[in-house]
């Protein structure tokens, strides 16, 4: 083969390993800069919802003690999806942190022992990056600068992201993350774990207006957000009503419409503040039927354009942490052979692409 | 299994057979090569630190003895019990290492490594590990006469006071459990005493060598099907344990 004809090679494929807290993913995608949806060739999930379910809530030790069974069988069912073998492959990426440190440590080490034996280059991926880039896999993918919300059960803040890899933290929540105040609610109101997505269903059949709760921290300046009193509001509400069919989702409704608007708000002003017209949508809340149409409504008010990824890898996937790997190893980023995960790891810190 | 075919070993390619051998459950952090006859070992006690070394120690290892990894036959590990992360640290990499090489994994019991660090004799080895909380792993065997080992009772989980020990002469006593318990688990000897030793810990050659005669009697597994032993199954109680209904 003539040499010019090496750089219109595509780039060898990349397996991303997501375990940084309940759900197993893997992915093998292939860097297509132009076009990165087109270059995922295969993903595979475990989740571990029901596995928790029955302790009320994610128990570390047991996160990771599914991870270490469910994981090659995922990275076998990735393989087969794409009809490939593991010498096929041409860098490996695993999610380094943020997360569970025990999840963490099964997937980085499973996912650098492959790397180390294939001979190919190894990439640790920050969880939010992943989750930041997931809408770059969908068609017309939104090009830097934007701004992103992400909002999940563990994280509810506001991103600009001025080029891949440069990010600051315009908005951050003090308490609890966006998911965690729809779980805790559902819990209040009787619905079992995890009662977000449960909550959300209910809200569809409550009533517009039966139930008004407050938009936290929207009535002065700032980005940042707070859940935990509206959590308490709803509590309140919830007691002193009959505690009906009817009411449990009114209440839902009036709930739901609280954070919606509030991430609304605050969202307005993230794009106001940094002049960008695209917002990007990330994270599991984003795949919250109402915010979705909220934030679309809004957007064709104020004339911003949003992103949402598909509603699979809105939730922890390894498709994302497979496209952040393979952007960075295709720039040349790259990991020594010591195994290292952060628990906590600030976005902001990330070395530039 | 379906692929024990591939993964049995006659007596040539156990003579040339190359063996990498992972032992991370305990505060050691050790790695084994066995390339024919030869034993190559790295070992460090270094807490917290295992996840760090492994892979840069395994490398050393292959340049000593002048292998490529894919010169490797098998990956064994010390599947446990040890410390959770620890164990599930030597596995992924176990698994990880052999899924991508397309090679087989020999599970080795933590506690039967750590009781080839024994003295070379006759007397019954108690293998015994703190298992923080108040608790012990333990088992007990006796060498085979042939660099293996013969199981005297199987390895368990218990509170030290709790131990029931076989029958025996006289004892060897290993591992991090006598450290912590000494008092308490000399009270369950039966025989004399000849070593105690609370300052050893499973290592990776001891892993190597039990994994060898593993891998040559066919039991060596799918990459996914070495799992660890953590003997602790009970980490957590569910909502109805917590004595709270489950809506």
């Amino acid at each position: 083969m003539h040499i010019s004809q090496l750089s219109n090679l595509p780039s060898k494929p990349v397996l991303g390993v997501e375990s940084s807290c309940d759900e197993t993913g893997v992915a093998i995608l292939r860097w297509v800069p132009e076009a990165p949806g087109s270059g995922l060739l295969a993903h595979a999930l475990y989740s571990q919802v029901k596995l928790h379910a029955d302790y009320g809530g994610v128990v570390p030790e047991l996160a990771s003690r599914d991870h270490v069974r469910k994981l090659l069988p995922l990275v076998r069912e990735a393989l087969a999806q794409a009809g490939m073998t593991p010498a096929d492959l041409g860098g490996v990426a695993y999610t380094a942190g943020p997360g569970l440190v025990g999840a963490l440590l099964v997937g980085a080490a499973a996912a650098r022992a492959m790397a180390w034996a294939l001979d190919v280059p190894a990439i640790g991926v920050h969880h939010m990056e992943g989750h930041l880039l997931a809408p770059l896999l969908e068609a017309d993918p939104p090009k830097p600068p934007f701004v992103a919300l992400l909002v999940s059960g563990g994280h509810s803040m506001l991103v600009e992201v001025a080029a891949i890899g440069r990010y600051r933290i315009l908005g951050d929540t003090l308490d609890d993350a966006a998911g965690e105040a729809f779980d805790k609610t559902a819990k209040l109101m009787g619905l079992p774990y995890p009662g977000g997505p449960a909550l959300a269903k209910l809200a569809e059949q409550g009533r517009a207006g039966a139930f008004r709760f407050s938009r936290p921290m929207t009535d002065r300046p700032g980005l940042d957000f707070s859940f935990s009193g509206l959590k308490t509001q709803v509590l309140l509400a919830w007691q002193q009503s009959d505690q009906s069919e009817q009411t449990r989702a009114d209440v839902a409704r009036g709930f739901e419409e609280a954070i919606v608007d509030t991430l609304v708000i605050k969202c307005r002003r993230a794009l106001e503040a940094t002049g960008t017209g695209r917002l990007v949508i990330a994270g599991g809340v984003g795949a919250n039927k109402r915010l979705r149409e909220t934030l679309a409504a809004a957007g064709q008010q104020d004339g911003f354009r949003t992103y949402f990824p598909r509603l699979q890898f809105c939730t922890d996937n390894g498709a994302m942490i497979a496209l952040a790997g393979a952007i960075r190893l295709a720039a040349g980023q790259g990991q020594d052979e010591a195994v290292r995960v952060a628990p906590r790891w600030d976005l902001q810190g990330l070395q530039p692409v | 299994m379906r692929d024990a075919g591939r993964f049995a070993c006659g007596v040539r390619e156990f003579r040339t057979m190359n063996l990498l051998a992972i032992e991370t459950s305990t505060e050691a952090c050790s790695i084994a090569l066995v390339h024919g006859q030869q034993v190559f070992a790295r070992s460090e006690l270094a807490p917290r630190r295992h996840a760090e070394l492994a892979l840069p120690m395994a490398d050393a290892l292959l340049a000593e003895a002048g292998l490529g990894r894919h010169a490797l036959d098998a990956i064994a590990v010390g599947r446990g019990p040890g410390a959770f992360t620890g164990v599930r640290l030597g596995v992924a990499l176990a698994q990880g290492m052999a899924l991508a090489l397309d090679r087989p994994v020999v599970p080795v019991s933590s506690l039967a490594a750590l009781a080839l660090e024994a003295l070379e004799d006759e007397a019954a080895i108690l293998a015994v590990i703190d298992a923080r909380m108040g608790e012990i792993y333990a088992a007990c065997y006796r060498r085979d006469g042939n660099g293996g080992l013969v199981v005297l009772d199987d390895e368990r989980v218990c509170r030290p006071d709790a131990l029931v020990l076989p029958e025996a002469d006289v004892w060897n006593v290993v591992g991090s459990g006598w450290a912590s318990y000494a008092d308490v688990l000399r009270g369950h000897l039966t025989g004399g005493l000849r070593q105690a030793d609370g300052d050893r810990y499973p290592q990776a050659r001891h892993v190597a060598e039990l994994a060898v005669r593993e891998y040559q009697a066919g039991r060596a597994v799918a990459p996914e099907q070495a799992l660890p032993v953590y003997l602790r199954d009970k980490v957590a109680l569910t909502l109805a344990e917590q004595g709270r209904a489950t809506p």
